[in-house]
């Protein structure tokens, strides 16, 4: 299988560490970067975008129950206490950001991409499978409230 | 001042519609889901400004926009896109299709305001 190019990692590596620190004043550090395969991390909710164009594949922003709480609090300056239809909404939306920020970068680079409306999947230690063929690179965050994941699971376009 | 926000995502239409209360614009607030309901909505209902998102399922904010633009009664309604496709042809394609004003994702209140007084004249 293909490697992921550094190039097509780093802007949502960058996006996400820049769309948290700016929506949720929650500042994240990275992690070590880790094939999907050889992941085990499972999370509670995650926000997924779909992919076309000159890469093609998806992202998905997965987060365990308390730190999606801590950081959708911030993000829309309520308490919330559950993950209820606003909080669901609210990790689609920040998905939609990083997806947003990272096509900004693409672009700058010469590389046309489209990203989808975000879906948002919630599930106790749910795990977010990539299409068979597309190589998958989880890149964890830990912050003050918690750890957060952002899969990056991008292959050529045609 | 009568302002409609249009997003699919019920969280940024309520940040919107905060910030909105917090730099003075918070009169009356109308919402809309997609561009379509906002079509719906406007027509029984006069807005000063509209406020809307690019991707949107049903209908997106480029559609809309097009739509609100080939009719001669919303000729001088200003028009503010708010959305995370930050690309340079995007905001050109957003600009030709005959929206005023652009912002990107997320954004501080103050810049929402600036954008909002130069659409309606009150900023050079």
């Amino acid at each position: 299988m293909a490697k992921l190019s550094v190039e097509w990692i780093n802007p949502f590596i960058e996006a996400t560490e820049s769309i948290i620190s700016t929506v949720a004043m929650v500042k994240i550090k990275r992690g070590k970067l880790a094939l999907k395969e050889d992941s085990t991390v499972e999370y509670d909710i995650s926000g997924i975008i779909g992919i076309t164009g000159e890469a093609v594949g998806s992202i998905a922003l997965s987060f365990p129950k308390k730190t999606a709480l801590a950081i959708v609090t911030n993000f829309i300056g309520e308490d919330v206490v559950g993950i209820d239809n606003d909080t669901i909404d609210a990790i689609g939306e920040l998905t939609n950001m990083v997806a947003g920020s990272a096509k900004k970068t693409f672009s700058d680079q010469g590389i046309r991409i489209k990203i989808s409306i975000p879906n948002v999947v919630v599930g106790k230690n749910h795990t977010v499978a990539s299409p068979r063929g597309t190589p998958s690179i989880i890149i964890p965050f830990e912050s003050n409230v918690g750890e957060l994941a952002i899969q990056v699971s991008l292959k050529p376009g045609a | 001042m009568k302002v409609i926000t249009i997003d699919d995502s019920s969280t940024m239409r309520r940040i919107i519609k905060n910030t909105l209360k917090r730099i003075g614009y918070g009169d009356e607030i109308l919402e809309a889901g997609d561009g379509k309901e906002a079509l719906e909505v406007l027509e029984n209902n006069e807005v000063d400004l509209i406020i809307t998102d690019w991707n949107m399922p049903v209908m997106d904010g480029l559609t809309f926009v097009k739509t609100i633009r080939a009719n001669s009664k919303y000729d001088d309604t200003p028009i503010i896109m708010v959305t995370t496709e930050a690309a340079k042809e995007d905001i050109i394609t957003a600009l030709k299709a005959g929206v005023n004003n652009y912002i990107v994702k997320p954004f501080t209140p103050d810049v929402l305001k600036e954008k909002i007084e130069t659409v309606l004249g009150k900023k050079d």
